[in-house]
């Protein structure tokens, strides 16, 4: 008989997740090990981790990885990518890495283009931290550095990365998906592997915003964080496209 | 082996070219900006890649992402922008990954001045960064010394998985000499030195285990880099040891001021007083052995020289004296660039006093 489902090849077999449970970091985990083993590149992949709750990806994944500077990622990519252009190398960061401490390094390598893709997970809190605001907190939402919920007149607005990355010219391919239904699932993984697929193709910079929850952090059940997100994050951070120049580009 | 008559900036990229170095990432700050712009131009006809950062904290992480490839890669900067590099120097040394960083040391602190100076030595020897780890640290005082000791640094930095620093100040990196530069390595030489790092990220390939490199530290890494920062000051220490035999006052000064302090010593000698030189070559490790080892029977005073205010190379030097004479400091800071006739007339008037 085929086996027609499998773990992916990088995640590993005596592994148990230390993500909390509900989280939506084990779901990318896996989009991504599933996207390595189908276009079979695992022996050229090199991940660069954040500093947060993606940090934990050094325990979860089998593929070459460096856990580097926090906001860093995207910096250290591209030195990396620039030596070696031939492997596959994502960053894998969280809201407060890529968006408020790595805001630069982010844009700057979204700006300059660098053949490289960014999957970051937005679930509008620091997770890792326990619980602080994060640049994409919810107006109104509760954490421990904004007690009574986030004050647009103290802090100001989420601040929208994809948006921002969208004013730039070298970007070529930007989408926000969400692992909150079976069918947006599926979308994340096929955005993953669009995004991979351009850097193989040497189309340049991606990035794929996966908008996510955060059960402990947010005090809510795994199932009413699916119903906050619904309300919240998702009217506040719409999913889609927001850029595809792949088919522009030779 | 080519003759030329260069600018300390240029030399420094030049020789790193030679030495293999294929990645560079800077920001621009003053008074150091020959040398990114020397890579610039080169160091793509050289088959390498040069990024101009957008921050002096992007740049020193892309040096150590390019490092994860295994490739020989540099950065320079000066003080304030030394500073912010501090934190890559930092994940640097954890993750032991090897890397050259050119530091020109200007005035302080804050922006301080764009003039030269010695105003970083003790955050280059004692603490670049959070955490404990220590880097070798070269500290030329001529153009010549300048390019051997950045060709060297990148096989330092290879032999112990290690950020190496060539320290020197504005001085050098705008000064033109004559030099002779060593011959470049060829492009086989340069890949087969990136293939032996075993340790390098490359994909796993089936079969093998995973290879993780991360900025974290644990006791045991700990340890075993101090065990390394002890070989170090076992066997890796360098000084140059000037007339100190029959001395009674023995100068110290590093870089460009120990150029300075060595005329001092020949113009003394000349008057007939018995005046020799320590001159660090590299400052980490410090090479305390050349103070111990002197006849204190003999010297009347150490006179320290330093381009920096409050004195900072100091702390080492009364490491190495430990008490058995007294020392003393003639000092500019700034900018203000130790002359001869300063130091002169500051070294005589301590000495008048012994």
């Amino acid at each position: 008989m085929e086996k027609v489902i499998k773990r992916p090849s990088t995640i590993p077999e005596n592994a148990i997740s230390g993500f909390c449970p509900g989280c939506m970091h084990s779901t990318v985990n896996k989009l991504i090990g599933e996207v390595l083993d189908e276009l079979n590149v695992v022996d050229r992949t090199v991940e660069i981790i954040c500093i947060g709750c993606g940090t934990l990806n050094l325990k979860y994944r089998e593929n070459d990885q460096a856990v580097v500077a926090h906001g860093r990622a995207c910096a250290v990519a591209t030195g990396y990518k620039r030596c070696n252009p031939d492997k596959l190398v994502f960053t894998y960061q969280g809201d407060g890495d890529l968006a408020s401490i790595g805001i630069a390094e982010t844009i700057y390598a979204a700006n300059r283009g660098e053949n490289i893709s960014v999957i970051t997970i937005n679930n509008a809190i620091y997770g890792m931290t326990g619980g602080q605001m994060a640049p994409t907190t919810m107006l109104g939402q509760k954490a421990t550095t904004c007690p009574n919920g986030r004050d647009f007149n103290d802090v100001g607005a989420p601040v929208h990365m994809m948006d921002i990355l969208n004013t730039l010219k070298a970007p070529v391919y930007l989408e926000r998906v969400s692992c909150n239904t079976p069918a947006n699932i599926k979308k994340t993984k096929a955005a993953i592997k669009k995004a991979f697929e351009y850097q193989l193709a040497g189309k340049g910079f991606s990035m794929v915003e996966v908008i996510s929850n955060c059960p402990t952090n947010w005090n809510l059940s795994p199932l009413k964080t699916l119903e906050y997100m619904k309300e919240h994050n998702l009217k506040e951070f719409p999913l889609g496209v927001v850029r595809d120049r792949g088919g522009e580009i030779k | 082996m080519s003759r030329a008559f260069v600018k300390g900036g240029d030399a420094i990229a030049e020789a790193a070219i030679r030495a293999g170095c294929r990645f560079f990432a800077g920001y621009p700050i003053t008074p150091q900006n020959e040398i990114p712009e020397y890579f610039a131009k080169h160091l793509p006809e050289a088959g390498g890649s040069f990024v101009q950062g957008e921050s002096e904290t992007a740049s020193i992480n892309m040096v150590f992402g390019a490092s994860l490839s295994g490739t020989r890669c540099m950065t320079s900067s000066s003080s304030c922008g030394i500073s912010l590099k501090s934190e890559g120097f930092s994940y640097l040394a954890a993750a032991r990954l090897p890397s050259v960083i050119c530091s020109v040391q200007r005035g302080g602190p804050g922006y301080g001045s764009i003039k030269p100076a010695q105003s970083d030595y003790l955050q280059a020897t004692k603490a670049a960064g959070n955490g404990g780890f220590k880097m070798i640290v070269f500290a030329p005082s001529t153009v010549q010394e300048t390019i051997d000791h950045i060709y060297e640094a990148f096989d330092y930095a290879d032999k112990y998985r290690n950020p190496t620093m060539v320290l020197l100040d504005g001085v050098i990196s705008t000064m033109m000499e004559p030099v002779v530069f060593p011959e470049p390595l060829t492009e086989e030489q340069v890949q087969a030195i990136k293939d032996s790092k075993t340790w390098a990220l490359n994909g796993k390939k089936a079969g093998d285990k995973k290879k993780l490199i991360t900025g974290g530290a644990t006791e045991q890494s700990n340890m075993e880099c101090a065990e390394m920062y002890e070989y170090w000051a076992e066997h890796e220490t360098r000084a140059e040891e000037y007339l100190v035999e029959d001395a009674e006052f023995i100068l110290t000064a590093y870089g460009t001021t120990a150029r300075v302090a060595r005329a001092v010593v020949d113009t003394l000698r000349k008057e007939g007083i018995r005046a020799g030189l320590i001159r660090p070559i590299l400052v980490n490790p410090f090479p305390y052995k050349s103070f111990a080892k002197l006849d204190y029977s003999k010297v009347k005073c150490v006179i320290d020289l330093e381009m920096t205010i409050p004195a900072q190379m100091i702390e080492d030097v009364k490491l190495g004296v430990l008490g058995k004479a007294p020392i003393r400091t003639v000092l500019r800071s700034c900018g203000e660039v130790m002359t001869d006739d300063f130091a002169l007339g500051g070294v005589k008037k301590i000495i008048e006093e012994y």
